[in-house]
């Protein structure tokens, strides 16, 4: 079992990941946070691009799961001395390891790194692909914020397209290059939010009338009827054209300040995958203000992703339970 | 040389189709009509039941050599035309040098003089096909070069096209163009549309292409010169080559076979092998393609054919070098598409003719068009008749076969019709009076 896609979900898996989670969260809280689930198992971090929050959130999940835990960076590595990626996978393949937690700066890496290894795969960002589990962690920061089951009484019953059900996201920005907006359209439909994309149409992909989604590109027209502003970072680093004239037309016409803050409403909420940069798609005091879940988000991604290495644990076999 | 009588096949000439056995004697058709007697010494070819037409011709080809030899050379490239039914191959000059003066043609002649089948030279338009300055297209013409092409990226400069196209005028050369606007399509993959944002994986927009190939059209229009559309990918293209022969543009175009029959729906697993410049496009596309070879929109059906090894496809999609294998599936593909609307395992794609309407389109598109295309009409190409030079194929329509990658004679696997069934098959092949496939298998 591999985690490449939101695809890859059903409707008990993220169930079972809810559930998961709470008790992750639980186990955080305490003295020693840590649990015997995956020991003897091996994950490797395997990153051919830069990351924060997302190898360290594995890395820290491994080990309090009781996993080994080994990391892998394009820049060190034998890459440097020309060897393709074919032969880097082989190689940690023949050191064995369990998981492979992959990071690309293209599109489809995972999928093709999943025929080439006898390890479950977990995608961790393909280029403009996906980043599941990144989506995993924005849904239970949303399911615990606007749904709030308990683990007592999780219910099994009511359908997963119920969890978000009615919930207005707004999802602004650079949606074109956004891997994390591809598997959050995918997954916050799943669980029954309506998704309205906003921001330049120079950075709204061509062609998604099969999405299902909303298309403004006025954010001030929307910004009253949302529950959640999920922002995105311009993603400079995937082109080198001219989508928007400045940084400052950006901010003015979609970034977030306090003035659209108000008219979102005390009741909405601020979500951001980070890195955020301040001043383009959100004021300092925007990032910082009560309304703003970024660092929910930040504080769930280590119980999530126990979650998620627990889960494939027990779908690939042999995880303690 | 030995002599050969082709005993029982149906003889395609366009859509004249006649019963004859065709007896071959010194690299020439000598004598076709009802059961001709069978000489002493003469090897005897059984084609009951199967059609027998002049060789196929392909004006696309990548050979790879010189620079690329681990993808494919010119005699690997060879045999697996001849496997195909090719008995004339056009080898694209996208090489490393690049064949753009009359030593490199030379070159390549004498390598080709070694070949299974007629191999014909495209020059580069372009100094080394930077697209810079012209080439020596008159010295590579003296050199028998015939038709001109930077194939792999367009001549993005709109006066030096112009300038390539007046002076081709002076020797009825033929410009041939890879119609890409390079500001629009690099950085691209995969076809701009439902997949590419989808999977989000930087795309070529079909307007990369239509808006060069209009272009050329005018500067064409201005000139009076041959222009030569390779590889059309959509169906604003095929607008404008009707547009362009409204305006009496001496235009040409050829469509692949993975056009017609594959879309960006087989792009959607991010199969190595179904990358490709063009990118394959729409359903839509394909399908009208398909209309544009019936109604002769279409001059002429080219493979494209561009092997490449398989450190080449082992990459993430994006990495990936562009390009697939076609010599040896095109005539299977195109006579399967032509006669059931489809492959099996495919989406339909046009009403299916009768056989007969079938073979003499494939005679058409693939052999004569595409020869006097090449300039090569009096060696390839037919009419089969006495005189003529024998480069002759025998396919049999009825024979079903499954192409499987690992049979094919290419030097490089990245087929993307691995694993389907097709109908009609490659039986003989003679080129220069020489058989040179027998019972499908080279000898």
């Amino acid at each position: 079992m591999n985690l490449i896609s939101v695809d890859d979900l059903t409707n008990e898996m993220y169930l079972e990941l809810f559930g998961l989670t709470e008790m992750f969260i639980e186990v955080s809280t305490r003295p020693i946070p840590k649990v015997p689930t995956l020991r003897g198992k091996t994950l490797a971090t395997v990153f051919f691009e830069n990351s924060t929050r997302t190898r360290l959130s594995f890395e820290t999940a491994a080990k309090r799961l009781s996993a080994d835990s080994l990391s892998f960076s394009a820049s060190t590595s034998s890459l440097s001395k020309g060897e393709s990626l074919f032969d880097t996978i082989n190689t940690l393949d023949a050191i064995g390891v369990d998981f492979l937690v992959v990071r690309h700066s293209r599109a489809g890496t995972a999928s093709m790194v999943a025929n080439w290894t006898q390890a479950a795969v977990i995608n961790a960002g393909d280029g403009c692909g996906e980043h599941p589990t990144q989506s995993l962690i924005d849904c239970a920061t949303l399911v615990r914020r606007f749904a709030k089951p308990d683990l007592e009484s999780l219910d099994r019953s009511k359908t997963i397209n119920k969890y978000l059900s009615g919930l207005k996201i707004a999802i602004v920005g650079d949606v074109l290059h956004s891997r994390v907006a591809r598997s959050n359209i995918k997954a916050f439909t799943n669980l029954g939010a309506k998704v309205t994309l906003v921001g330049p149409p120079t950075l709204i992909p061509d062609n998604i009338e099969s999405w299902p989604v909303d298309v403004c590109y006025d954010l001030d027209q929307v910004i009253s009827e949302m529950d959640v502003i999920y922002l995105l970072r311009m993603q400079n680093e995937r082109f080198d054209e001219s989508m928007v004239p400045s940084t400052l037309e950006y901010s003015k016409n979609w970034g977030l300040d306090m003035a659209r803050l108000k008219r979102l409403g005390p009741d909405g909420v601020i979500m951001h995958p980070g890195p955020i940069n301040r001043g383009v798609e959100l004021t300092s005091e925007v990032a910082d203000s009560t309304q703003s879940l970024i660092l929910d988000q930040v504080r769930h991604s280590v119980p999530v992703r126990m979650a998620i290495l627990a889960m494939l644990a027990n779908l690939i076999g042999g995880g303690h339970e | 040389m030995s002599n050969l009588l082709i005993k029982g096949g149906t003889v395609v000439n366009g859509s004249d189709l006649v019963v004859a056995d065709v007896l071959i004697e010194d690299g020439q058709v000598i004598e076709l009509g009802p059961q001709l007697g069978q000489p002493g010494g003469c090897e005897s070819l059984d084609a009951t039941g199967c059609y027998v037409m002049s060789g196929l011709v392909d004006l696309h080809c990548h050979m790879r050599e010189p620079g690329f030899e681990e993808s494919e050379t010119i005699e690997t490239a060879a045999r697996a035309g001849a496997r195909g039914g090719y008995t004339c191959l056009v080898a694209m000059p996208n090489t490393v040098p690049a064949i753009d003066s009359p030593q490199m043609v030379e070159m390549i002649r004498q390598k080709a003089d070694r070949a299974v089948v007629d191999v014909q030279v495209a020059g580069a338009i372009t100094q080394g096909r930077k697209g810079e300055c012209l080439a020596e297209i008159y010295e590579m013409a003296k050199a028998g070069v015939r038709i001109f092409t930077d194939d792999g990226a367009g001549v993005q400069d709109s006066r030096l096209m112009l300038n390539a196209l007046r002076y081709s005028v002076v020797g009825d050369l033929v410009m041939a163009q890879h119609c890409e606007e390079a500001s629009l399509a690099t950085g691209g993959h995969i076809n701009d549309g439902v997949i590419s944002s989808q999977l989000g994986i930087s795309s070529i927009p079909r307007e990369a292409e239509e808006t060069m190939a209009y272009r050329d059209v005018l500067l064409a229009k201005k000139t009076g010169a041959r222009l030569h559309l390779l590889h059309v990918s959509t169906s604003n293209t095929l607008d404008i080559v009707r547009q362009a022969r409204a305006w009496g543009v001496k235009v040409t175009c050829e469509v692949t076979p993975h056009h017609l029959l594959l879309s960006e729906d087989d792009v959607v697993t991010l199969n190595p092998d179904m990358k490709v410049n063009p990118p394959l496009r729409t359903l839509d596309d394909c399908r009208k393609l398909a209309l544009g070879l019936l109604d002769g929109t279409i001059d002429a059906v080219a493979t494209d054919h561009a092997p490449h090894h398989i450190d080449n496809k082992t990459q993430p999609f994006e990495d990936c070098a562009f390009g697939m294998t076609g010599l040896e599936t095109a005539f299977g593909v195109i006579f399967t598409l032509l006669t059931r609307g489809t492959v099996s395992g495919k989406s339909k794609i046009l009403e299916p003719i009768n056989e007969r309407e079938a073979i003499g389109l494939v005679h058409t598109t693939m052999s004569m068009n595409p020869a006097k295309i090449a300039g090569v009409s009096n060696q390839q190409g037919g009419p089969l008749r006495c005189g003529a030079l024998a480069n002759v194929l025998v396919v049999d329509p009825r024979a079903s076969w499954v192409v499987d990658r690992t049979k094919l004679s290419s030097k490089s696997k990245n087929t993307p019709f691995d694993r389907l069934e097709l109908f009609g098959k490659v039986i003989h092949t003679i080129s220069k009076g020489r058989l040179v496939v027998k019972d499908g298998e080279l000898l």
